[in-house]
Order: structure tokens, then sequence, then C-alpha cells
């Protein structure tokens, strides 16, 4: 059986080079391959094309957390329907990085799936509805389809994606929990290498073929988080009682009693 | 000053357009209050990917929150009974088979249904999309909650957007603190207005010309 298994995040993404366009994962805090990016960044390699859910300043502490926005520095081009977030200036954060040549593509969120859709199923592309008669159809060939206006958009193949999993298998079946799921089994499907970051590995075998939720054909290397990584369980209790200190956070992430 | 319709009643009567059954994306801010006067049967979605999620975590019991489950504003919730998990292909194509029902909030709503709630700063990152286009262009129904009027009382129903648009001609209702107002092909009904305040008073707060329904009321909860 071939190993896809690392034993350091460092190695599983020893072989990423400069330029390379990488697709990963980010829902604020959750579903981020905290560890992977964080191996990236010690890497240093430059002029990357990010592609990403949501792209927001890194408002945690380093110690538990590493969002794709602490690749600034390192990155080319950003693909992403999220810049920011809106109360904090949205995408204000990146301006003097685009100041320096940093190039944002902007898009639905649902349009970022289709496009990671056409990648990874070899379609030539899209044309869609989403996107026309705003900034995003800028610069894009628009075509009229049975009477209704398409804005034509490139298929998205990254060379790597970077997952955060909750369980694999030495196959590399993965599941995930709750929206970890989100835009990572597209991306898993869409890139050329495939590289996942889980809480657990367990043996072929021990997760119900009716539970895969990506096939392993899809995972190419897989790293097991130590308790002392970052992404685990305590760390993410440890960031909500960090930001729950805020009282004007803390309204804006809970509900209210009736 | 006559009074306009506190944010709860804006939420309640937004509600009212929901029945047993309906499946809803409720956006970021005034929206979200509406979770709390659906009536039963009605299932949540948030486009990260879950379908009937439970109720919100409360402030006071921050040990059950559980980065897994986050709704569509990104705050913590439980997971509901018969909740169904799914990926970003599957919930964008919920969205955009017009399975479900969007209710956001706007900044600028124009008499032709076109919508301006992602941005004020102008430029690509002036705002975030998130799957806001999505929800406008493919949502069942479209509906608007938003104030009446700018915090100095310029208009924010016009007769173009200046703001970047979310999607062109995808609005179906808009409800604000002082009317319910439909879009149609002939252009923006006014079917309800908030208590003591007369069609043409409304009229003066709105830039297109409006269609008074003959049936016009106060708003009904």
């Amino acid at each position: 059986m071939i190993n896809k298994i690392f034993n350091s995040f460092d190695e599983a993404v020893a072989d990423i080079p400069d330029g390379a366009v990488i697709a990963a994962e980010c829902w604020g805090y959750p579903a981020t391959a905290h560890n992977l990016i964080a191996a990236i960044r010690r890497k240093g390699i430059k002029n990357l094309t990010i592609i990403t859910h949501c792209f927001i300043p890194q408002v945690f502490s380093d110690k538990y957390a590493m969002t794709p926005a602490t690749l600034l520095p390192q990155i080319k081009k950003l693909i992403t329907p999220i810049v920011g977030i809106m109360r904090l200036g949205a995408g204000d954060f990146v301006r003097p990085y685009v100041e320096q040549g940093l190039e944002v593509e902007i898009m639905g969120h649902g349009t970022l799936a289709a496009r990671l859709y056409a990648g990874a199923a070899g379609l030539g592309g899209i044309y869609d509805p989403v996107g026309v008669g705003t900034l995003v159809e800028e610069g894009k060939e628009k075509r009229t389809i049975n009477g209704k206006e398409y804005i034509f958009q490139e298929p998205l193949k990254p060379d790597y994606a970077l997952l955060s999993g909750f369980k694999a298998d030495k196959l590399g079946n993965l599941v995930y929990r709750g929206n970890y799921r989100s835009d990572q089994p597209i991306m898993a499907m869409a890139a050329k290498t495939t590289i996942a970051e889980v809480e657990q590995v367990v043996e072929v075998g021990d997760i119900d073929p009716e539970h895969v939720i990506t096939p392993g054909i899809f995972i190419d290397r897989i790293v097991e988080i130590k308790p002392t990584d970052l992404g685990t369980k305590d760390k993410g209790q440890a960031i909500i009682q960090e930001i729950t200190q805020v009282d004007s956070v803390k309204e804006l992430l809970f509900g209210k009693k009736e | 000053m006559k009074q306009r319709l506190e944010r709860d009643v804006i939420a309640m009567r937004a509600a009212k357009e929901l029945k047993d059954g309906d499946c809803v994306n409720l956006g970021f801010g005034l929206p979200t209050l509406c979770a709390l006067y659906v009536p039963e049967g009605v299932r949540f979605q948030t486009e990260a990917g879950l379908l009937g999620y439970g109720r919100l975590v409360l402030a006071d019991e921050v040990e059950k929150a559980d980065w897994h489950y986050i709704d569509a504003s990104g705050r913590f919730c439980t997971p509901g009974e018969g909740m169904a998990i799914f990926d970003v292909v599957t919930s964008f194509i919920m969205i955009r088979s017009g399975r479900l029902i969007s209710i956001m909030g706007g900044f600028q709503v124009s008499e032709k249904g076109d919508l301006a709630n992602w941005n004020t700063g102008g430029d690509a990152l002036g705002g975030t999309i998130g799957g806001a286009m999505d929800l406008a262009v493919g949502g069942k129904r479209v509906i608007i909650t938003m104030d009446h009027t700018t915090k100095d009382g310029g208009y924010r129903i016009v007769k173009k957007c200046s703001y970047p648009l979310t999607a062109k001609e995808s609005v179906d209702l808009i409800i604000t603190d002082l009317a319910v107002i439909e879009v149609t092909r002939k252009g923006l009904v006014l079917k309800e207005v908030a208590p003591g305040w007369t069609p043409k008073e409304i009229q003066e707060l709105t830039e297109p010309k409006l269609i008074i329904a003959p049936d016009v009321k106060e708003v009904e909860l």
C-alpha cells in the first residue's frame, strides 16, 4: 500500500514551489488547515495564487490559528468571494499589497464552487448568470444564451489543495465534521495534489464506506494533528474564550434570549 | 416625529412571508432576527453547508459553542433535529435551483429590483460578496429588509443604485421600517404602510414613483 501518511507538516509541503496555485479553505476559524498554512509560511515560498472561501485578517492569536491571510506577503494573486470583514473596513487590509502588485479576483461563493467543479471535471469553463451587471463581470466575456445574459468564468485547477479533515484512513478516505466540509471536497477534487491535516488517522476499514465523503483517490498526503499543533479542539475552545472577552464580538457570535 | 417600525417588528413582518416547509437563508444583520418569529416547520440553511440547524448558542452558554456548527451569519448554532450537512457544490445548487427563500439586508434597491447590499466602497475591496450574489440571483423569493432611508434621510429605494450591484432585477419584496413594497414588472407597488403613515408620506421618502395598491393597508403582523 502506498504510504500517504507524512510525519510532519513541513515534509508534506516540502515540494510546493514558488508560484504554486493553492486552494485552502477557510471559514473564519473553522475548516482551515492551520498547520499546513503555518508550514507554507515557514517555507517562505513566494508569488503564490491563493484560492479560498474567506480571506479575513488574522484576528486570532498566532498561538491558536493560522488563516490564509497570514500568507499575504507571499501572495501574488488572490481568488475569493470574501476579502475582509465588513465592519473592519472590508478589503482595506490588503490595499497596501495591491499597491505593490497583488491581484485580487472576486466572485460569488457559488461561482467559486462552480469554477472548482469545472476544474475538477475537465470543463473548459462555465457560463454563469451570477455576477451579471456587477463588478464581477469586469474584463470577462459575456454571452446571451436563450435571451439570458451570462459571464464566462474560467475553470480553477489548483496545483495543491490544503484540507482540514476530521478522520482519514490510510487510503485517504476522508470524513469531515459539521460545516468543516464546505469547500473542501471540491477543492480536493480540483487540485492536482491534495494534502489533508486530520484529527485522527484510522486503519483501512475503520470508516464505514457509506460515510466516506472524499474518496481516498483524491487525497495524496495526510498528516495527523498532535495535541501541541494548531487547530485542535482545545485551541478552538481557547479562541472562543479569548474572543468572548470582547462584548461587541460576543454579540456577533451568539444568539439573544427572546 | 412619527414612529418607524422597530427592527424586531420588521423581522416579524418578514417572518410572516414564510410558512411550514419553507427553507430559508437568513443574511447578516436584521434578517437573522426573523429566526425568532418564523412559523414551525421552517428550516434554515447556511451556504457553508447546513440545512435545518437548530437554535443559536446564547451568550451565557459559551461552553456549548462548537466551531463545527456556524450559521449563515457566522454565529454559533446547534445541530438541529433532521439537519443535513453537505458541501458547497450541493449548497449552491440548493440556492441557485430556486429551492430556497432568501432574506437579506440591503443598502439600496432600485425600481426594477436591482439590489446593492455588499459594497459601499465602490471597488472590489469595498465589501464582501460571500453568497449574496448567488442568493439574489437564485432565490425562490428574494426579500430585502432594510431602513427606508439613510441615516441623513436620503433615499435607499432609488431609480438607479449608486452602490455596486449585488444582482440586477432580483428583488421580489422590500420590507422597511415604513412600508412593504412589492417589485413588479409595472414598478414598485406600495402594499402596506407603518401605522400612522400615509402613502403620500412614504412616496416623499422614495425616489421612484410608487404604485399605490388599491387595498393598501397598515403593516399586518
